[in-house]
């Protein structure tokens, strides 16, 4: 018994990841329709730019977050303005090939600069562990569970209460009627993006934190895997990311644990298939009627 | 002109993109050393041997200490005046390439490798490209000698040597050590069912396990470049297992000691010779104390030749030297021998000679079988206060 139960945070715990950068791609493809592929990279920026921060530039812990959620942001803003703003009104397929440039080429830079190697990364979340009847938890999970859970208060309370957060509804239902009521959209997608870098930097925070290591590539998987989990849950819907990233976390690890390690990644998918089957816009997304 | 400039802009961005690409490509290649001479054929006084493994990549730390170990010896040889052989003396050279552990690459690296007329082959340093490779080598007939790959079928063919143990002898002496000496008979296997390596010593380690009247109470899998262990390490929380065994590379070993710890998982660990080189990759080696791995070489041994090997390379290349560096010097010796015994630079006289040699190399006196298989003893490392120590039992 206590053993699912143990299972079953280790998912919730990868799953928290999953959703935190699932919310990305989302809400991305909520506003400006279309599929961020660098998006998982940017959990790589982070990462680096953590480790840069502090045993670079020798930030105090709390200072280097900020740093980081900060330059990714800024950079989801960056690659917006230069990747795909110009393509905005371009086919959709030109605009998925930018995307997955855009990943390459962060992959390219940080290999040049930071060398294939992986970098050992010391955690700089020191809570101790807790033990509840015979139940161990670590301490990072436990920092990983809140702090994915404050981001999502957050973000729901963001969008749905605040006038930027208005915006964005507007923009993602109908970007042409959003402009005619005076919503700047370039600003709105601007923020879209910066939002959604800066939860991928908290990914990646809590990520290294997690594996104490650091490569040009770790973005990929994860990145890969919360697409799956927006699909899963509904991709454009922002409840239906929390939802994907953990059900996808758990079902890993429900998989891993009780029927095959080797397995899981195929039963992950074989999930996500069924669920697009029986239900093609995803678990809590809407059916849209296309207007002919 | 506004809309020139973004034109003008975008298009200098693709520019950068591309040379980013192009320029990380180049510096995957940048490490091997093509020291001028590339012709290297055998009048010109040189014997040119090509290298093979990873420079880059997740088992990058294992090619470089191959190539810096066999770097020392052939700087070693041609310092004491080259190899006599025949009646003439040659000057070693090295070409080393970067396989990325990766069997496409290997094989793409070994073409360019013979383009350049290597006459004997030091490689692969991982198994699986070693794999990919063996045929074409076969083929080729040239005397191939594996630093440290030891999957069981690496040597298959006629022209091919290793010079460490082989998985499955890995996979039984590990077996023994745990069952026999440690006195253990419920026990964990973390392995990684991608890699030839893992499965390989897994399979051996678990059948002489179960022979010894052990039990194998857990066996998780994991995948190549997996990251997340906590499901597979809280599964053998579960169980009533003494020991956890994990034969995998020294990565995976840090990940799975160090997430063991976050678990409060207080078991001991014993390893496969994958772990050499886990200390520089782990945050806190105090998740390492006490475990014990198999390996050929430590560089704290008192023996004078180790010592000596330590002292060069430390000053050469500022680090201490693992048992790739000094299985990639032995190995440049075993050329050295081979090409003294047979008296010929032909392919076919070195492989005819290697069942004829014996080479006393820092990894244990070595002698060859005609199935290309090493014999030499066995030694364990034991990771104490964040060092390794020999184990003596």
């Amino acid at each position: 018994m206590a053993s699912i139960i143990e299972q079953l945070i280790n998912g919730l715990r990868s799953g928290s990841i999953y959703a935190l950068i699932a919310l990305g791609y989302t809400m991305v493809y909520g506003i400006a329709k279309m599929i961020n592929f660098a998006h998982g990279d940017i959990i790589m920026v982070g990462a680096y730019t953590l480790y840069v921060a502090i045993y670079g530039l020798k930030m105090p812990a709390i200072a280097a977050v900020f740093f980081t959620i900060v330059v990714c942001s800024v950079l989801g803003v960056l690659i917006e303005k230069v990747a795909y703003k110009p393509l905005r009104k371009a086919p959709a397929l030109a605009v998925l090939i930018t995307a997955i440039g855009m990943s390459f080429f962060l992959q390219s830079v940080a290999l040049l600069i930071f060398n294939a190697n992986p970098i050992t990364f010391k955690s700089i979340i020191t809570v101790p562990a807790i033990s509840i009847g015979g139940i161990t938890i670590s301490g990072i999970t436990l920092v990983t569970l809140s702090v994915t859970l404050i981001c999502m208060v957050a973000l729901t309370f963001f969008i749905n209460k605040t006038k930027a957060g208005s915006a964005m509804r507007a923009v993602s239902e109908d970007k042409a009627a959003a402009e005619l009521m005076g919503i700047n959209v370039n600003k709105t997608i601007s923020m879209t993006f910066a939002i959604g870098s800066a939860l991928a930097a908290v990914a990646g925070i809590m990520f290294v934190c997690q594996f104490q290591s650091i490569k040009p590539t770790l973005g990929a998987l994860p990145g890969i895997k919360a697409f799956v989990a927006a699909v899963l849950g509904g991709i454009g819907s922002v409840p239906g990311a929390m939802l994907g990233g953990m059900l996808l976390g758990v079902i890993e690890s429900i998989s891993k644990a009780y029927i095959s390690t080797e397995l899981a990644d195929a039963i992950v998918f074989g999930v996500l298939v069924l669920v697009l089957l029986v239900k093609p816009s995803g678990l809590l997304g809407k059916n849209r009627v296309e207007k002919v | 002109m506004k809309k020139f400039m973004k034109k003008a802009f975008c298009l200098s961005l693709v520019g950068v993109m591309a040379v980013g690409a192009l320029t990380a490509c180049g510096t995957k290649n940048s490490g091997s050393t093509g020291e001028g001479n590339t012709n290297g054929s055998a009048d010109s006084g040189k014997f040119l041997i090509g290298g093979l493994g990873p420079l880059t990549g997740e088992a990058a730390s294992y090619g470089i200490s191959v190539k810096q170990g066999a770097e020392i010896a052939v700087e070693e040889i041609n310092k004491a005046g080259g190899v006599k052989v025949g009646d003439e003396t040659l000057q070693l050279e090295l070409k080393f390439a970067d396989d990325e552990a990766s069997g496409e690459v290997a094989m793409s690296a070994y073409n360019s490798l013979m383009d350049s007329g290597i006459q004997a082959l030091l490689g692969t340093v991982t198994s699986g490209a070693g794999l990919a490779i063996a045929d074409k080598t076969n083929e080729d007939g040239i005397l191939q000698i594996t630093p440290s790959g030891s999957a069981a079928d690496l040597t298959q063919y006629s022209n091919a040597f290793r010079l460490c143990f082989t998985d499955p002898l890995q996979g039984e002496t590990m077996a023994e050590y745990a069952v026999k000496t440690l006195g253990y008979k419920k026990i964990a296997v973390i392995y990684n069912n991608a890699d030839e390596y893992s499965t390989g010593v897994k399979e051996a380690f678990t059948a002489k396990v179960k022979e010894l009247g052990g039990e194998v109470v857990a066996e998780e899998a994991f995948v190549t470049n997996a990251v997340d262990f906590t499901t597979q390490l809280t599964t053998i929380k579960g169980t009533d297992a003494e020991i956890i065994f994990v034969p995998a590379y020294y990565q995976d070993a840090a990940y799975i000691t160090t997430q063991a710890a976050e678990l409060g998982i207080t078991l001991p660990f014993i390893g496969s010779d994958g772990w050499d080189g886990v200390l520089a990759n782990i945050v806190d080696p105090a998740a390492l104390e006490g475990a014990v791995f198999l390996s050929p070489f430590l560089a704290t041994d008192e023996n004078p030749a180790v010592q000596s090997f330590v002292t060069t390379y430390n000053e050469k290349y500022k680090a201490t030297p693992d048992q790739f560096a000094a299985d990639g010097y032995d190995t440049v010796y075993v050329i050295k021998a081979a090409l003294e015994k047979a008296g010929s630079t032909k392919s076919e006289d070195l492989i005819k000679a290697m069942t004829e040699i014996e080479v006393k190399g820092l990894t244990g006196d070595v002698t060859f079988t005609e199935d290309g298989e090493p014999n030499k003893g066995a030694k364990f490392v034991e990771i104490k206060n964040g060092e390794y120590i020999a184990k003596t039992n």
